[in-house]
């Protein structure tokens, strides 16, 4: 088999998906890549990061990942973790960036005016910490997962997405935002599940023997 | 329902082992890192905070090795401090497996790194620690400065405006340490959190002074703490992180159970 390749573009801690990954399936072969060869001869692939959205793209293209990373994303079972899925949307205010316009919609800072809770007591942005995750409609990848689970997040931006059957799941701060996105062969989470102990872990199993398709086996 | 408060235990780390030590200076060893991350992983920690107070340089790599090891089998987000000086220190912590890395004397010597870490990583793993002591006399407005080389140096800095300033640098998270309670179990200073936490837009771990669970409910509900940290409590076995999370969600405190 030719395994699960983790996109390495120079940012984030992509060891702690990969160990995550390697924890869930021992048997995987689990390759941290910045090689366009690579990716285009895994079986799945995951988008992680974490930084800012200008230089994520512009990393990319200075590795020449951005063209197996679109041929990936339209053909194989593919996981967006935190900025990689910001970055699979077309604009993100993080930077007036352009982003890969995989999927339609836009990423926004959190409004400083709108964090309160009901309470009146102020919300602090990055938005971080655990939260639920309410998920909008069954799939594959909600498997064995109880719906609103906490899962870790952090992040200042989020997703607005396009086209609202393609919420997988959204969570409030204080108003509800998109936390998961699934269409086609594509799930993209804000959270990181990687961080968020057996929650996560079952979501990362559950991409592991994804077949892709929003009704499929696994 | 929304975001949940945070519990971290701290583990205090020299030449390889779990030590924790009162008002700084004596020092009582409490076990084998990865064993103690392994044990609040399983009770339900929401982060860990390794802090790395070894004196020795020749000991320094020992806590990449022991962060590797803890990244490989406890996933939740691992912060380590101690030690940081140099945009390559944070980038070997986060190589291992760190989360995020703390920033203390060096933020105050060097401001910039927080800076360039921050642009460099991402605000979102780089933790400012500051430790706070209280230098008004009695019947005067509260003051307190940032001190630093583990407490013994006052930089003479406001510890409010300070926090203020690190945000505004790239910090994405204060760990806010009170000199004045640390080790005493008497309790956060409830004062200097809520100065510090209502004054910044990003989140602030309490620290310094916890002994009994209801310490951890007053952090958040009157110090106005996103996260509460506390070291003794845990290691010694007084209290379980379940029981912790179990008590403060008794006092309407949203948690992760």
């Amino acid at each position: 088999m030719s395994g699960i390749a983790v996109i390495d573009y120079g940012m984030g801690n992509l060891r702690s998906v990969a160990k995550a990954l390697e924890h869930v399936a021992p048997d995987a072969r689990i390759i941290v890549t910045s090689d366009a060869a690579e990716i285009a001869r895994a079986d799945r692939v995951v988008f992680p990061g974490v930084g800012a959205m200008p230089d994520c793209i512009r990393e990319l293209e200075l590795r020449g990942l951005r063209e197996a990373l679109l041929e990936a994303a339209r053909i194989k079972p593919f996981l967006g973790i935190c900025l990689g899925m910001q970055a699979l949307f077309e604009f993100s205010e993080e930077g007036n960036a352009a982003g890969l316009g995989v999927l339609p919609g836009r990423v926004k800072l959190f409004p400083a005016e709108a964090m309160h809770d009901a309470g009146g007591q102020r919300l602090k942005v990055p938005h971080m910490g655990w939260n639920e995750v309410q998920q909008a409609a069954p799939h594959p990848m909600w498997a064995g997962i109880p719906d609103a689970s906490r899962f870790y997040f952090v992040h200042s931006y989020y997703v607005e997405a396009g086209n609202p059957d393609m919420v997988a799941a959204y969570t409030l701060y204080p108003f509800p935002f998109t936390s998961a996105v699934a269409t086609n062969n594509i799930f993209a989470v804000q959270f990181h599940p990687e961080k968020s102990q057996a929650a996560g872990l079952r979501l990362l199993a559950n991409f592991v023997a994804w077949d892709g398709t929003a009704t499929g086996q696994n | 329902m929304g975001l949940a408060k945070r519990i971290i235990p701290c583990l205090d780390v020299t030449d390889g082992r779990v030590v924790k030590g009162v008002n700084f200076v004596s020092l009582r060893d409490a076990g084998d890192p990865v064993e103690i991350a392994r044990r609040y992983d399983e009770q339900g920690a929401d982060e860990l905070t390794f802090l790395d107070i070894t004196a020795s340089s020749d000991n320094r790599g020992l806590i990449l090795h022991i962060i590797e090891e803890v990244a490989a089998q406890v996933f939740i987000p691992l912060t380590v401090g101690g030690g940081v000086r140099a945009v390559d220190d944070v980038r070997r912590l986060l190589n291992a497996g760190a989360d995020k890395v703390g920033i203390n004397t060096a933020a105050v010597t060097n401001p910039q790194l927080v800076a360039d870490a921050s642009a460099r990583f991402g605000s979102q793993c780089i933790v400012v620690a500051i430790d706070a002591k209280q230098v008004s006399a009695a019947g005067e407005p509260l003051r307190w400065h940032v001190f630093t080389h583990g407490g013994r140096k006052d930089t003479g800095l406001d510890a409010v405006e300070w926090a203020k300033k690190m945000e505004s640098m790239g910090a994405g998270e204060i760990l806010l340490t009170s000199m004045d309670r640390d080790g005493t179990k008497i309790g956060f200073n409830l004062e200097l959190t809520r100065a510090v936490a209502d004054a910044v837009g990003v989140p602030v771990i309490a620290s310094g002074g916890v002994g009994n669970l209801d310490h951890l409910v007053d952090g958040v509900l009157k110090g106005h703490a996103d996260a509460v940290l506390a070291a003794s409590i845990f290691h010694y076995g007084e209290y379980s992180v379940e029981q912790a999370k179990r008590h403060m969600a008794q006092h309407g405190i949203e948690m992760r159970l």
